[in-house]
């Protein structure tokens, strides 16, 4: 295939590296940037994109998702959950561990990156496991994970329980220079809770998850990546008291990052009520007191990234009792859409600090060189409008799963194109 | 006047007037069953069907009667000998039998907001005879019916429930149809068995049992769910009773006039000491016939106009 040269015509290019920010015109050539600048001229073997009236930033890097594959392809896989991601404006995505078999050895990585080449539609990168079979009994062969191309390590979905092998685990992939994602959750505290434990669970009858099954486990890793020195890297966080905890801890020098995600920000245990099971995840919704306080965390940078856990089901694990449904909602699709609805347009985030969460922040966590708009960098591009109304259809979802709460919301925010190696992946919102 | 509903999911749904509605009827229906021929024809041609994935006695026999004592064919599903050993989802197990023309649908689970999955997938009306620790309607609405007769109103009185409130779906649907009614409730137990922000329910929440007792005019003791209790929620049955147990000289902190009333089965000697459960205060016998007429009206009610219904104006 004959690769054109691609020109992307009067965007408002915003990076959060170079500070760019402004009306620009950028070149693509060869998979790369070959130019930004002022007026570029479009040659006759020149795809060409009008993004007047439109953000040009770099392609947003999705720090935590689920993508299934291997082993539960029925809820999704690599193809899928790259598509969904590329309509996202994603190109580029993290996947959890918690596939079956479990990438907790280098062959389900090798697995993994070998069948991304051949049908994804973005780079897709797999997150090992902290522990074998993420079972919290003894670490998994950390440095051949890393070496095979895992980018992180995590056991998301369990917390490793014990605090001298979390400890070790912080200890041993530091010297291979692989962050480790720690899911926190303190299981006794949690005991068989469904959903916040709040008011909401009270007048369900449902037995609550409280918040400090959360925070407390955010202290405990805090603490023990300043005893060891060592990065970490907390997934969704959801209560008041681990955002505290994180900005008290970098306070202290302590080399943490964090993520939230965006129904944190987006909804309160209230989602629940009618045993709305769409709205089960874990961490659990909560209250208004920790959706603001997740807010101001993102506001004065507490939070470094904006991660989706996007978290695909059947159906028919969802039209079930609430205590039995499966946790988790998918969240490509209307990551950005919740991000401009609720943090750009109230005015509490710029275009720039998203693309910060977005892009730049999470490349970094992860060693990705990606998240910068740069001449010669290779040329990952989102193109998006802040100003269109959307009505979320969850049927049109390009997911194989539908498990969203946020089904016939009206948003604002709508991803036009994405640009993944130079290839224009998604073209006016359609996927190519 | 009508219920809105096509099903009875929980007295948090209810509107007063609905409620009232429904405790009217059942004066009518105690009628009947206090009759000599107790056979009424309100659910000729209908059918009922008891679908219970957790053990009952009380509730599910006085459903049976009620239906019967209605002329309804009526059938009883026991979950554990049932196709639902054999794995079959809760949808799929409700909407067989509601292809089989059943009209009502009682169902008891132990997960909350089991009926109301169930309701949105059939087209029979549906009853909850209890899911989980979220409510028990019909026993909340005999318990209000209970009181009702003895002191003609709800409103202004002080009512007490006592004990473990945070498994209780009793606790629940009494406190949502007692304070629609206009009744002061409060509630007392181990705070381990209270359920967080309960007071924004409309409640007083006390730690003591004699705080909670003083000058109530009704008294309502909740079974120690043994068979839900994880451990470590109190120290020992022995403890329980001591501070949060019912005895005859607790019972004198409440007005003169008090009512005692418990949803049964009692633990005798826990949460209740004999002397009370058999005392003058106590009315457990009589909510259990109430429990029929109640039952009786609710299924006359939901089922009337061949089991669609008109909204109300």
């Amino acid at each position: 295939m004959v690769v054109l040269k691609l020109l992307i015509k009067n965007g408002h290019v915003v990076d959060a590296r170079t500070g760019r920010n402004g009306i620009f015109d950028i070149l693509v050539d060869e998979g790369k940037i070959a130019e930004i600048g002022k007026d570029l001229e479009v040659d006759s073997n020149c795809d060409y994109i009008d993004a007047t009236g439109k953000y040009v930033v770099p392609g947003f890097v999705d720090a935590h998702c689920h993508l299934r594959d291997p082993g539960y392809e029925y809820k999704e896989d690599i193809e899928s959950g790259s598509a969904s991601a590329a309509l996202g404006g994603f190109t580029s995505v993290a996947c959890m561990p918690n596939t079956s078999p479990c990438i907790d050895n280098q062959e389900v990585v090798k697995y993994i990156i070998n069948k991304a080449k051949q049908e994804a539609y973005v780079n897709v990168y797999p997150i090992g496991a902290i522990t074998k079979g993420q079972k919290g009994e003894e670490l998994s062969e950390i440095g051949e994970l890393k070496f095979a191309g895992a980018v992180a390590i995590s056991d998301d979905g369990k917390p490793v329980k014990s605090s001298s092998l979390m400890k070790k685990a912080l200890q041993y992939a530091s010297m291979f220079d692989i962050t480790v994602i720690s899911h926190c959750e303190d299981l006794d505290l949690a005991e068989e809770g469904v959903m916040n434990e709040g008011y909401q669970s009270t007048i369900m009858g449902l037995r609550g998850i409280p918040s400090v099954a959360e925070s407390i486990m955010v202290a405990r890793d805090l603490l023990l990546a300043e005893y060891t020195n060592a990065p970490i890297h907390i997934a969704h966080v959801s209560t008041e008291a681990s955002v505290a905890l994180i900005r008290f801890a970098k306070k202290r020098g302590v080399k943490v990052t964090a993520e939230t995600c965006p129904h944190y920000f987006s909804l309160t245990e209230e989602a629940c009520e009618g045993f709305n099971t769409m709205a089960k995840v874990n961490p659990p919704l909560r209250t208004k007191r920790d959706v603001e306080a997740i807010i101001q965390g993102l506001k004065d940078g507490t939070i470094d990234v904006i991660a989706t856990d996007h978290a695909p089901h059947h159906e028919d694990e969802k039209n079930v009792e609430f205590n039995m449904a499966a946790s988790g909602m998918v969240g490509f699709e209307t990551a950005l859409s919740l991000i401009v609805t609720n943090l750009v347009n109230p005015g509490i985030l710029t275009i720039e600090q998203v693309v910060e969460k977005m892009c730049l922040n999470p490349s970094r966590i992860l060693g990705l060189n990606k998240g910068v708009l740069e001449v010669g960098r290779t040329a990952d591009i989102t193109i998006f409008d802040i100003n269109e109304e959307r009505v979320i259809d969850v049927s049109k979802f390009r997911s194989k799963s539908k498990n969203s709460p946020f089904d016939k919301f009206k948003l604002k925010g709508a991803v036009y194109h994405t640009i993944v190696n130079g290839k224009v992946v998604v073209r006016e919102k359609v996927l190519l | 006047m009508s219920l809105k509903g096509k099903d009875l999911l929980g007295l948090r749904d209810l509107s007063r007037e609905e409620i009232e509605y429904i405790l009217d009827t059942a004066k009518t229906m105690k009628l009947v069953l206090l009759s000599n021929n107790k056979k009424t024809p309100h659910l000729q041609g209908k059918s009922v069907v008891t679908l219970f994935y957790e053990n009952s006695t009380r509730t599910r026999l006085s459903f049976e009667l009620a239906s019967k004592y209605m002329g309804a064919s009526s059938a009883n599903v026991v979950a554990s000998s049932s196709s639902v050993a054999k794995g079959e989802s809760l949808i799929d197990t409700a909407r067989t039998i509601d292809q089989m023309g059943t009209d009502v649908i009682v169902i008891r689970h132990p997960m909350a907001g089991a009926p109301s999955l169930i309701a949105r997938n059939v087209k029979a009306s549906v009853i909850n005879a209890g899911d989980g620790m979220n409510e028990h309607p019909t026993q909340a609405l005999l318990d209000i019916f209970t009181i009702i007769e003895k002191k003609g109103t709800l409103n202004g009185l002080k009512v007490a429930i006592i004990g473990d409130i945070y498994h209780s779906r009793v606790a629940r649907s009494n406190i949502w149809g007692m304070t629609k009614l206009g009744a002061e409730v409060c509630v007392a137990g181990p705070a381990t068995l209270l359920p967080p922000q309960l007071e924004k329910t409309g409640v007083k929440v006390y730690s003591t049992v004699q705080e909670a007792l003083i000058d109530a005019d009704v008294v309502m003791g909740l079974r120690i769910q043994l068979e839900r209790q994880k451990s470590g929620l109190f120290p020992s049955l022995r403890e329980y009773a001591r501070f949060f147990g019912l005895d005859e000289k607790r019972l004198k902190l409440a007005k003169k006039d008090v009512l005692l009333l418990h949803p049964g089965p009692v633990n005798r000697g826990v949460e209740l000491t004999t002397s009370v459960i058999d005392g003058e205060h106590s009315l457990i016998n009589e909510q259990v016939t109430n429990g029929v007429a109640v039952r009786m009206a609710l299924l006359y009610l939901l089922t009337r106009k061949g089991g669609s219904f008109e909204t109300a104006n």
